[in-house]
């Protein structure tokens, strides 16, 4: 087996705010191969995001990374030099956030937007930025690349738009790829033709994603692993299909029971009561005891996250293992 | 559970910038003492009858005939330079606080009718308020009160009539954004008449950025006032406010008796800073991107 | 059809753009001004029994929120008439009925931030005499309860509650009006997945419990297959299939409807499986200019030489099923 291309370690990123410390993240770790696509899944609030801009060391005060390792190709990311993280960013690790609108500059024409990214990182020559982004564009399925390099964003579609907020993201090959609900504002029509290139990129350029997303069906089609979040930890990891055919988690189960697919049409679904807990006022075990079936007295102490093979839950009574226990 | 109220967030947060605080407490003090004039003043500056032309233009600290200090000195009709400001004070205040008061009343109910109304009669409404924004206010001031004449109303509405249209392009642009949130058409949905939607949902949404305008526009028209005083075209000289008072010492300045002018001019510096300090907060305050 | 309790009857909205001053100037100059006009909703007709829930679907542009707000009387329609039970929704501009009533898709939008979340609730009922000053409170917590909410929420403020929360109190603003029909533009859209199952438990409470008319408006098929007896799908302005749920579901009779329902991803729970995605080419073409004929033909795998020139007529394919393909029954 290769070393990871990266390695989370008890990660924790806390946001100091007027009313108080919110750990936004607090103590996540994983790791990923060149290649492979991992899943974050979690409802808002879980940390998804802010584990994925933590990585890329996008963290703005009052936020801070407070803890841990994030090491890429076995180089440590947290605490290296802004201006050394930046020559990282966007050349061996790049990010695709949820609205494409507000990650493109509105007044300058993309193919411009791309040739600074180009010579950001030490590609120059008209000629070459230019075969360059003409490259990822066609590449991502903008047809007629080479003319829409003078248009604008706002000239785009909001699909066309996030295509070439991808194609930004892959200029440079970067290693890692971060995706923060990239198709959350898209249709469905449009989402099935993002997911469909994804797929194909990642097969095509080997490189490693981090899905971040709350829709469970689209990162069943897409990711060999999947990392289930709640309230700033992972809750449940493992091998995607494993992990949603058998959840050992409460809170996954019950994301999936929640599904309106899971149930006769016209019935109730099954919900998870109440709602997601302030990130301020955590309860000292298990965050997700007080909306769980089967939390008990052993909940008020935070559960390890356990190994078990391929997978790894955080639960004293994990689904599916009662016979072993 | 026991939520703060948005008012008690807000007056904790404000607590912590200690310019605005300290602003805000002179700005408070000077509202005291300008209230207060009758009781702290130790002379009546208004019954020329008490002023004794010997005592006139004397530094501070004189005693004279009244038989108690001028700790600022006299003016060029004897009169207690201490007292004078309290008044004067008191009188800028009054301007300031009245004019800003019907300029917000009126500029609001234009710039919010404009929003609700919509189509040509926004159109119209708020292309006549441009209009006017285009020109100078202290000119537009300037030309009404000569128009006008001297006199309390009069000034009045030569401020109203310089300063609304700041308060009406404010509204407008807060009530036009409210205006297309789904709150609002949810509210005109229910058989409510729409003027009851706009005073019940649309101006209280709106009121953030105009106390900010308010506030400013308070200051500015207290500097306004001051300005056509000074010129001449403001207050008639029996009832002096600060900028009467400056104007009344400004020939001495030259011959050394500098307290005339230079007493007043301070007073009147210190209240617009402070209450612009307090505006500058409170803008910061309600601003969202600066919001941590 | 004589049960209609939902009549909407060639209903067109178009918006046109707003021509500045300038743009006048110039056309008068005689320079050519963008002034073409947005068919959002372009001839749709519809009922809607009473007691039924129809699923508006369709991606975004397709007019489906616009037909939404013209239902619930918030826009009027450019042509055509909405009636509800025999009253006319709208007349002169402004709503005349309090039978329809709204939910809108963002619950942090549709509350007024400054108010008591009680005094909103009243505030519709109160003008309409459904309630007095003395009774609002319990007449508000009535309808908190409905909803599934604490009535002493009622002197709180909507920040004070979470996405879910708020959405509750929405539904129970509309409710308090006693409607026979709920407008509900994406009511789950904005929520976490485990928040939307326990609203769409609460529709389907309501349903049963209060007896109401639907038209619930969404992208999301899996909601709608839940929630919905019939579905109507939307492109472009013009509804191009409308039948039962599960019998649109299952053989779709318009190749868009087809092309969507591949489009949704599903859950996959098979090792090693790479789920192919079947995606529809092409964008949507931008409703200030579509396509002659068949809206769809740009992007349709069927398309034929009579798609380009003859728009297709909404007619009936199946017993209670209508679809505007050429080529119906598929």
């Amino acid at each position: 087996m290769t070393a990871p291309l990266l390695e989370v370690t008890d990660l924790a990123t806390h946001f100091h705010t007027r009313a108080g410390v919110v750990k936004a993240v607090d103590g996540v770790s994983f790791s990923l191969r060149k290649g492979e696509v991992m899943g974050l899944v979690g409802e808002s609030g879980s940390g998804k995001s802010v584990t994925g801009f933590s990585l890329l060391g996008l963290i703005d005060p009052p936020g801070r990374i407070a803890s841990g390792s994030v090491r890429l190709g076995g180089q440590e990311l947290v605490g290296m030099p802004g201006a050394h993280l930046r020559k990282l960013r966007g050349k061996r690790m790049a990010m695709v956030f949820q609205d494409p609108a507000t990650t493109l500059n509105p007044v300058i024409a993309i193919g411009a937007q791309m040739r600074m990214a180009l010579e950001a990182h030490g590609v120059t020559g008209t000629e070459q930025t230019r075969e360059r982004s003409v490259q990822v564009l066609t590449r991502v399925g903008i047809p007629d690349a080479a003319r829409r390099l003078e248009a604008y964003p706002h000239e785009f579609s909001g699909g066309m738009r996030q295509r070439v907020a991808i194609a930004i993201a892959l200029l440079h090959n970067p290693e890692l790829l971060i995706a923060d609900e990239p198709t959350t504002a898209l249709d469905v029509s449009i989402q099935a033709q993002i997911l469909a290139e994804m797929k194909s990129l990642v097969a095509e350029l080997g490189m490693a994603l981090i899905w971040i997303s709350h829709d469970l069906a689209t990162v069943s089609s897409l990711a060999d692993r999947i990392a289930v979040m709640y309230a700033g930890r992972i809750v449940e990891a493992g091998p995607t299909a494993a992990v949603l055919r058998n959840p050992r988690h409460h809170y996954t189960q019950g994301l999936l029971d929640s599904l309106p697919a899971r149930a006769e049409p016209g019935h109730d679904l099954v919900q998870i009561p109440g709602t997601t807990p302030s990130l301020l006022s955590l309860p000292p075990g298990c965050a997700f005891a007080p909306r769980c079936p089967r939390a008990d007295a052993a909940c008020g102490v935070m559960p390890e996250l356990l190994t078990e093979g391929a997978r790894q839950h955080r639960c004293w009574h994990p689904l599916g293992l009662e016979v072993a226990a | 559970m026991k939520p703060a109220s948005p008012l008690s967030r807000f007056w904790a947060e404000f607590r912590e910038s200690k310019v605005a605080f300290v602003a805000l407490a002179i700005v408070v003090a000077l509202v005291g003492v300008a209230l207060a004039a009758p009781l702290i003043a130790p002379q009546n500056p208004y019954a020329l009858a008490d002023l004794v032309l010997m005592d006139a233009r004397r530094p501070p600290g004189y005693v004279g005939s009244g038989g108690f200090t001028h700790i600022l000195g006299t003016d060029a009709q004897g009169r207690d330079l201490f007292s004078a400001i309290l008044y004067g004070l008191r009188i800028s205040l009054q301007m300031g606080l009245i004019a800003g008061f019907i300029a917000f009343v009126v500029g609001v109910s234009l710039g919010l009718g404009a929003a609700y109304m919509g189509g040509r009669r926004e159109a119209f409404i708020m292309r006549i308020i441009d209009l006017q924004l285009a020109f100078p206010a202290i000119l537009l001031a300037l030309v009404l009160s000569a128009l006008l004449g001297q006199g309390k109303a009069q000034l009045i509405t030569a401020l109203v009539a310089a300063q609304y249209a700041y308060f009406a392009r404010t509204a407008h642009g807060a009530a036009a954004a409210e205006r297309g949130k789904d709150y609002v058409e949810a509210a005109l949905s229910t058989p409510l008449p729409g003027w009851k939607v706009v005073f019940r949902h649309i101006l209280p949404n709106c009121l953030p950025p105009l106390i900010v305008v308010a506030t400013v526009q308070v200051a500015n028209a207290i500097a306004l006032e001051a300005t056509l005083s000074f010129l001449g075209v403001g207050l008639p000289v029996t009832e002096p406010s600060l900028g009467a008072l400056i104007a009344n010492g400004f020939q001495y300045m030259l011959s050394g008796r500098y307290w005339i002018s230079i007493y007043p001019g301070v007073a009147l510096i210190v209240l617009i800073v402070a209450i612009n300090l307090v505006g500058d907060q409170i803008r910061d305050q309600v601003n969202p991107r600066l919001k941590r | 059809m004589s049960d209609a309790f939902l009549d909407i009857c060639n209903v067109s909205r178009r918006f046109a753009p707003r021509i500045s001053f300038g743009q006048k100037i110039a056309a008068k100059l005689g320079q050519r001004v963008d002034a073409r006009v947005t068919h959002a909703v372009d001839g749709v007709s519809l009922t809607v029994a009473r007691g039924e829930a129809l699923g508006l679907v369709g991606e975004s542009g397709c007019g489906k929120s616009t037909l939404g707000r013209v239902v619930a009387g918030i826009l009027p329609p450019s042509e055509g008439t909405t009636a509800v039970a025999g009253e006319p929704v709208m007349a002169h501009g402004r709503k005349t009925t309090t039978r329809v009533q709204m939910i809108f898709q963002d619950p942090f939008a549709s509350l007024d931030p400054r108010m008591q979340v009680g005094d909103t609730i009243a505030e519709g009922p109160l003008a309409h005499g459904l309630t007095t000053k003395a009774q609002a409170p319990a007449y508000v917590g009535k309808w908190l309860t409905t909803v599934g909410l604490d009535p002493a929420f009622a002197a709180r403020y909507p920040h004070q509650f979470s996405g879910g929360q708020r959405q509750r109190i929405a539904i129970a603003r509309a409710l308090a009006m006693q409607p026979d029909m709920l407008v509900c533009d994406e009511p789950v859209a904005s929520l976490d997945v485990s928040i939307q199952a326990q609203i769409i438990n609460l529709f389907l409470k309501l349903r049963r419990e209060l007896g109401l008319t639907m038209l619930f408006i969404s992208h999301d098929l899996g909601v709608v297959r839940h929630l919905c007896d019939r579905v109507a799908i939307m492109y472009l302005g013009r509804i191009v299939e409308l039948g039962e749920t599960q019998a649109v579901y299952a053989k779709p009779q318009h190749p868009y409807t087809q092309a969507l329902l591949d489009s949704v991803p599903k859950l996959v729970l098979a090792d090693g499986v790479t789920t192919s995605f079947k995606p529809i080419a092409g964008e949507l073409p931008s409703p200030l200019s579509p396509p002659a004929g068949c809206h769809f033909h740009l992007r349709c795998p069927l398309v034929q030489e009579r798609c380009r020139q003859e728009r297709p007529k909404l007619r009936e394919v199946a017993k209670g099923r209508l679809s505007a393909c050429h080529f119906a029954p598929l």
